[in-house]
């Protein structure tokens, strides 16, 4: 059983005793395990089901490749699932619950699934359960679904908060191993601005556990040294619990810190997301041992070698108390001779090797542990536990020879480079024979947008095993690094490493070499998904030859490990079922993120009130204040109507219409776009935006005026205003303004860059209040000042500035409603005391607030359109009647061409009407008119549609826009309309002017 | 062709499924054919699989640069819908949709096609007007859909956040008949079936030249060599304009990125699909239990396969946002595709200047759901030498006479 050694443990402080629970079991680690080791120490080697068959599962590794031991981390609103308990440092009180199963993780009734495997190989599904059709949607799919799946939904919101963090650095050093350290000391010696960042709370990575000396001292000498010479140095940052997650174009880096995870508190943010902009990128990030393909080899008990080694060193850990090691390498025999160093039992070496030689296996051999050169396993023994291994020899098929009782198989099949980092953006790879594993191609190296590549890598990355050619090579790769970066490093000597000769590795995919279907079945390639050597051979006999294709046929390497342990030994495999070269396979695609991370920390701070930046006018807290009934648009909110005491929304909208129809009413206009457009060339770039002529508006008019895209359609409408000889002020729609100030830009810079012309986006430099109604001349005048607002001096489609009471105020004569109605713009800081100013002065009056409601009713019952309602990017002007706003004389404006184009010169084109239903109910909006028949297509004809539908609180009825085909030929017809769910609605052609047509009301 | 079924595992599973024979041959190619399909995405196998199917032409060769199914079929996150406002797009969507339901069983290949519903959130005043208008078209178009209360929202998605303090939700537009299905399926499950009508499929085959004599396209030349064909069918999503520029013409096609990610798996906990377009973000759950997540395109265009992670940043966001619950799952993978954007966002399929030379592509961001409609109407395309009924409002004229079938509803904004 695993448990706890009196005695070790680098990481541990066993003076502070740490309690948590697994499953409702109260257990007690130190401070410094993590959640895996504090289980081990604890006895606890069953910690998971598998995906598939829901195998049982124990602990395979140490760190970040764990695909086995993921747990559902909290609960409530701390609820965390698939948290992997080899990186979960332990705290106080940290309660874990094991996943994937029912109804214990003991007793689990889904293991049926592996009696049944035989039937469930790879890509089973796609073979059945195709009938009877509807049970794919209402048996098989929510069974599927059910037993899939790995930890808990949360059920409730985060508790945590989040954040980013934006930095620009020379050189950012990825790894805080010895190679990671060497590269950031010399990268930091030349002076550059150096990141250093490792995914783990410690420095030093593997060197610690496999007792390097460097520079003739023990390790932990050079590392202590190193880490303090880092942090002297003003130009370089050092951070732990960092993790690189992805490398993007332009030296774009995310990483990601856990701040608070091994202590979870308020306050403080969980997650710290790191936007890194590095000019060059050092990847020290390490090597993962790989497991070995033999039967039985998913059982509770069985580990890579390493990963006993970091239990012991780093944590006081023993994994069990007999040991079989299996290897293809002499690595694996450190942990041999740790363990007897120990005084832990090894029961023997299986080594897959005719012979094993070196001084590591000679060492061993000397320690009169037991080695077995050729040797292989042939099946691990035990049902939910290892109990035992048959061994037999690698050539063959698989006859057993021999059977040795243990606790703990340790495997080792050769390290891997982790090449995640090199290979996000670009980084090539090459095959190295020699070793067994894909490495960087350092020739190959992603290239950045100067021509030059960015990204370096050294250590165990780089495909490098030993200590002394990983300093020599880290060393250079930092100085490297800072060099491109536009520094000068001092190069000096590196560090030198003893470290003893190993023998060659022999690569070994499968053991025994010749082994059965039987066998083959009972290999596992991925722990988490349970994808087996026999299902990779399976799916390059069904011909997904392609490496992707079998990874999506059989789901190998997409578990939450995406592979990082299986990947090349199924990769392997495929290439051998192929009878091609691994290097002719190639690998699957390195996607970021390197490990998980979290969406709250992708989302940052924006979240609920700060998910976007709310715009308010300054008119806003008033609203607020006075019951409005908000309308989000675009970024700003604006108040849809304002509700009095026990008022609906629907009464308050029509009352508000009355009231500014009969006496006056306030709206605050102050989301309109406003952009200020000036220069010697402003009248003929505006000609050039605009359908209408612009240039020739004379100074103290306004014009309204239409702007279209190059295909022609309406895109935004508003009323331009000549403030002085060149400048002019153009409205735009609140939707509009930011996309056409870009849209003027885009034009100003791509296209017509030669004209002298600037724009200002100044919509938040004003407050702007119409003031509509038969009373708005009264309440203006109530309010004194300077100007002159009589229907001579300042008629209607005029502006003029001056006071209005103690304001600074520019006033244009316009209307949107059909009413005498000025808009009045003041400063922004000004904004709130003019309004609390009219609605004092109005007061007698009886003027009211009114809302984007009561807009939309009063300009339809004037025919005016609406961007958004009547158009919706398939609309030109000439659709709506508006002819006469487009310029015959411009030689040229942007749409004018498209306009031109067989389809919008149609005479079939929809024209807009107004609509009234017979029955004065209210048209639903969307609704289309029928026309006879069907199309080619089986659909329904139609010949219209409704744009916009109101009931209209001055005409007592309903009233509507829409587009009908020859509609202005047709005044008076009747149309059916659609009803979803009732009958059709009849309303008939009518002009779409329903209110003062002559314009008497507004033109006072 | 082998036929698949439960009793064909069951009977494998006695031999250790040694009997399972390739799903589709690997053939070298033959020095010509009557039609040569160029791209071995969802598109181009399933318009060779109508080709054989519904007109009997057989004598096919599909071609492609790296593995079938890997371009953007291969990277989709499987939408399904027909909720379409205009015309033309609806017919074509649904026609795709209504396949869909049978395409299982019409290949013998589970593409576990899931009709779990489809909802597009309203959470603007403006929106809710569109998606009523959707409605109305709709109910029009043979298209079943409805626009449903907040509360009706909620009772389907329980894990929404129907009240966000920013964009509460006001409505949704629900498809119960959209869905998802196994995108890899869909192209293997063609590419068997074409294999078995005796079509060849040939990968690791880039297409590098159009050959043409007398403005009649004579064949293509290949990494494998020279290919004569008599019909020849460009179906290569993102690369369109490559295609087309061998072939001697332009297209009014963009290039760009458009990203996804999904999460770790968990227990089921959304069985339908949501698209919320104003936060601009949209997820589902896989069968496998990983949340299935995609957001907007980029602004610039490439041809990388990799997009920028702001646009993963503001997808995140947007449904962190949409559904609190997502803030403790953590992003497994993320990757793009290339999509193929028109000016109005509506595919082309259409004969080129070059005789007897057909494309079909500008399904951007939203084509798998189309696969099968667009696999029907192309092969009527190529079959009969011109556009039928379901292709006719997608010609490449279009552009040009200003025809457009706008569904992006572009320059839509509210007051
Ligand atoms: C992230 C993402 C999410 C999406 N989500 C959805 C969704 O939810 N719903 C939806 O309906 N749609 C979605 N789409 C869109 C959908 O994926 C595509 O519209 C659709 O898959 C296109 O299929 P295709 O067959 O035309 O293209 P592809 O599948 O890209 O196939 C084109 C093929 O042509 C090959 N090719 C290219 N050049 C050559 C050459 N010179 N010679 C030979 N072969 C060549 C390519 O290798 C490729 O295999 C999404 C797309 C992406 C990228």
């Amino acid at each position: 059983m695993s448990a706890r050694l009196p005695k070790g443990g680098r990481f541990l402080n066993r003076s502070q005793p740490i309690e948590f629970s697994f499953n409702g079991k109260q257990l007690q680690g130190f401070e410094g395990d993590t959640l895996a080791s504090a289980l081990m120490a604890n006895g606890q080697q069953l910690v998971g089901r598998s995906f598939k068959y829901h195998r049982p599962r124990g602990v395979v590794a140490s760190g970040a490749e764990e695909p086995n031991a993921l747990v559902n981390l909290g609960t409530g609103r701390r609820l965390e699932p698939n948290q992997r308990a080899t990186t979960t440092e332990l705290f106080e009180g940290l309660e874990a619950t094991s996943q994937n199963h029912w109804p214990s993780l003991e007793f689990d009734v889904g293991a049926i699934n592996a009696r049944l495997s035989r039937f469930l190989p790879a890509g089973f599904y796609y073979k059945m359960f195709m009938w009877p059709r509807a049970f794919w949607k209402h048996v098989y799919e929510p069974f599927i679904r059910q037993s899939a799946g790995l930890g808990k939904a949360p059920n409730a919101r985060d508790a945590d908060t989040y954040e980013h963090f934006n930095i620009t650095v020379d050189v950012l050093v990825i790894g805080g191993g010895i190679a990671g350290l060497e590269a950031a000391r010399v990268a930091g010696s030349s002076g550059a601005q150096v990141l250093l960042i490792e995914q783990t709370a410690q420095w030093g990575g593997r060197a610690n556990v496999d007792a390097t000396l460097i520079d003739g001292a023990d390790e932990e000498h050079w590392i202590e040294a190193t880490v303090d010479a880092l942090e002297d140095m003003d130009n370089v940052r050092l951070r732990t619990r960092v993790m690189g997650a992805g490398v993007y174009d332009h030296g774009y880096v995310l990483a990601y810190e856990r701040l608070c995870d091994h202590d979870p508190q308020d306050g403080l943010p969980r997650h710290r997301l790191w936007k890194i902009r590095a000019r060059q990128i050092v990847t020290a990030t390490g090597a993962i041992e790989r497991p070995l393909s033999f039967a039985g080899n998913d059982l509770p008990g069985v580990l890579l070698a390493s990963a006993q080694r970091d239990y012991l060193i780093n944590y006081g850990v023993s994994a069990g108390d007999r040991t079989v090691i299996v290897t293809n390498n002499d690595d694996a025999y450190r942990t041999a001779l740790m363990l007897h160093n120990l005084g832990l039992e090894v029961k023997a070496v299986i080594d897959a090797r005719a012979e094993a030689n070196g001084p590591l296996p000679v060492a061993a051999r000397e320690a009169g542990i037991r080695v077995e050169t050729g040797k292989a396993i042939a099946k691990v023994k035990g049902v939910a536990r290892v109990e035992g291994v048959a061994i037999c020899a690698q050539v063959g098929e698989g006859a057993v020879l021999d059977e040795i009782a243990c606790d703990v198989v340790a495997m080792s099949g050769g390290w891997s480079p982790v090449v995640h980092l090199w290979s996000h953006c670009g980084g090539k790879l090459v095959w190295d024979d020699a070793q067994a594993h894909f490495r960087p191609d350092p020739g190959k190296a992603p290239i950045g947008a100067d021509g030059h590549a960015f990204v370096h890598t050294t250590g165990a990355a780089s495909g490098l095993l030993k200590s002394d050619e990983i300093l020599q090579n880290a060393h250079d790769a930092g100085a490297d690094a800072a060099k491109a970066a536009g520094h000068k490093p001092k190069r000096g000597k590196a560090p030198t490493a003893a470290s003893p000769d190993e023998a060659p590795i022999e690569p070994v995919w499968m053991m025994p070499q010749g082994a059965g279907h039987e066998l083959r079945s009972k290999m596992w390639l991925d722990f988490q998904n349970d994808v087996k050597v026999s299902d990779v051979q399976l799916a390059a006999q069904e011909g997904f030859e392609s490496v992707e294709h079998t990874k999506r046929y059989t789901t190998l390497g997409m578990a939450t490990d995406q592979g990082k342990l299986s990947n090349i030994n199924g990769l392997a495999i495929l290439s051998k079922s192929l009878g091609a070269d691994i290097p002719a396979v190639g690998t699957t695609t390195f996607r970021p993120p390197y490990t998980p991370i979290s969406m709250g920390a992708i989302a940052g701070e924006a979240r609920g009130k700060l998910f976007q930046p709310l715009r308010r006018t300054p008119m806003h807290d008033w609203h607020e204040a006075n019951g409005a009934h908000w309308e989000p648009v675009g970024h700003w909110r604006r108040p849809y109507a304002f509700p009095r005491g026990s008022e609906t929304v629907e009464q308050a909208v029509q009352r508000e219409v009355k009231n500014t129809r009969e006496a006056v009413g306030l709206l605050d206009a102050s989301t309109l776009g406003k952009i200020l457009v000036k220069g010697p060339d402003a009248g003929a770039f505006l000609d050039l935006l605009y359908t209408n002529m612009v240039s020739t508006l004379p100074l103290g008019r306004c014009r309204y005026g239409l702007m279209c895209s190059e295909n022609g359609f309406l895109i935004d409408d508003g009323v331009i205003v000549r403030l002085s000889e060149d400048s002019w002020l153009c409205h735009t729609t609140t939707g509009g303004a930011d996309r056409i100030h870009g849209h003027m830009e885009e034009w100003l810079q791509t296209e017509w860059w030669d004209m002298q012309v600037h724009t200002a986006n100044l919509t938040e430099q004003y407050a702007q209040i119409a003031v509509v109604g038969p009373d708005a001349r009264n309440v203006l005048e109530a309010l004194g000042g300077d100007i002159d607002l009589d229907a001579e001096t300042l008629p209607f489609m005029h502006w003029t500035e001056g006071r209005i009471g103690d304001f600074d105020a520019r006033v244009f004569r316009i209307s949107f409603s059909g009413e005498l109605s000025y808009e009045v713009a003041v400063p922004a800081s000004q904004g709130l005391a003019f309004w609390n100013a009219l609605l004092k002065a109005g007061e007698v009056f009886g003027v009211m607030p009114y809302g984007t409601e009561a807009l939309h009713i009063m300009r339809a019952e004037k025919g005016f359109i609406m961007i958004g309602d009547e158009t919706d990017g398939t609309v030109i002007p000439q659709d709506l009647g508006l002819h006469w706003a487009i310029s015959k004389k411009k030689a040229d404006f942007l749409s004018k061409r498209a306009q031109e184009r067989d389809h919008m010169t149609d005479p079939d084109r929809w024209q807009l009407v107004g609509l009234e239903t017979v029955d004065g109910s209210v048209l639903p909006d969307g609704a289309y008119a029928l026309a006879e028949g069907r199309n080619e297509n089986g659909q329904r004809n139609t010949q219209g549609r409704v744009t916009s539908t109101y009931h209209s609180p001055t005409l007592g009825r309903g009233i509507a826009m829409g587009l009908v085909l020859h509609g202005p030929e047709r005044m008076g017809e009747v149309l059916k309309f659609t009803n979803i769910g009732g009958a059709p609605i009849e309303a008939r052609i009518v002009s779409p002017v329903f209110y003062d047509p002559e314009g008497k009301k507004q033109n006072v | 062709m082998q036929r698949y079924s439960v009793f064909a595992v069951a009977r494998e599973a006695m031999r250790q499924h040694t009997g399972w024979h390739r799903a589709w041959a690997s053939r070298a190619p033959r020095k010509s054919y009557d039609v040569i399909i160029v791209g071995a995405g969802g598109h181009g196998l399933a318009t060779a699989y109508y080709l054989g199917k519904n007109h009997g032409l057989t004598n096919v060769a599909v071609i492609e640069k790296g593995w079938l199914g890997g371009g953007n079929t291969g990277r989709n996150t499987t939408i399904i819908r027909s909720n379409y406002l205009q015309d033309p797009s609806a017919a074509i969507y649904e026609k795709a949709r209504s396949l869909y339901e049978t395409i299982s069983q019409d290949l013998n290949y589970n593409v576990m096609f899931s009709p779990r519903g489809v909802m597009m959130l309203a959470q603007t005043e403006h929106e809710i007007r569109g998606y009523q208008r959707t409605a109305h078209a709709n109910s029009l178009q043979g298209v079943q859909t409805e626009f449903i209360s907040p509360q009706r929202v909620k009772e389907l998605c329980p894990i929404i956040e129907i009240r966000g303090p920013r964009y509460p939700v006001l409505g949704a537009l629900w498809q119960a008949r959209g869905g998802t299905a196994r995108h890899d399926a869909v192209a293997w499950g063609y590419a068997r079936a074409c294999s078995d009508m005796g079509m060849d499929i040939i990968q690791q085959c880039e297409v590098t030249g159009v050959r043409s004599e007398n403005g009649q396209v004579t064949g293509v030349e290949t990494t494998k060599g020279a290919i004569g064909c008599n019909k020849l069918g460009i179906v290569v999503a993102g690369h369109s304009g490559v295609l087309a520029e061998m072939a001697g013409f332009r297209l009014p096609i963009e290039s760009v990125a458009l990203q996804a990610l999904v999460s770790e798996p968990i227990k089921p906990c959304m069985d339908v699909v949501v698209m919320a377009n104003t936060v601009h973000g949209y997820m589902s759950q896989s069968d496998k239990g990983e949340m299935v997540i995609g957001g907007g395109a980029d602004g610039y265009n490439n041809y990388t396969q990799r997009g920028s992670f702001l646009h993963i940043e503001e997808t995140v966001r947007a449904l962190v946002e949409t559904f609190p619950i997502i803030s403790r799952l953590k992003m497994l993978r993320q990757w793009g595709g290339i999509v193929d954007m028109t000016g109005d966002r509506s595919p082309i399929i259409s004969p080129t200047p070059l005789g007897n030379c057909f494309i079909n592509c500008g399904w951007g961001t939203g084509g798998f759901k189309a696969i099968p409609g667009s696999g029907w109407a192309t092969a009527e395309m190529i079959a009969r030498g011109t556009p039928g009924p379901l292709a006719a409002a997608f010609g490449l004229e279009r552009f040009r006479e200003g025809r457009f079938i706008d569904e992006s509803v572009a320059a839509g904004v509210a007051h």
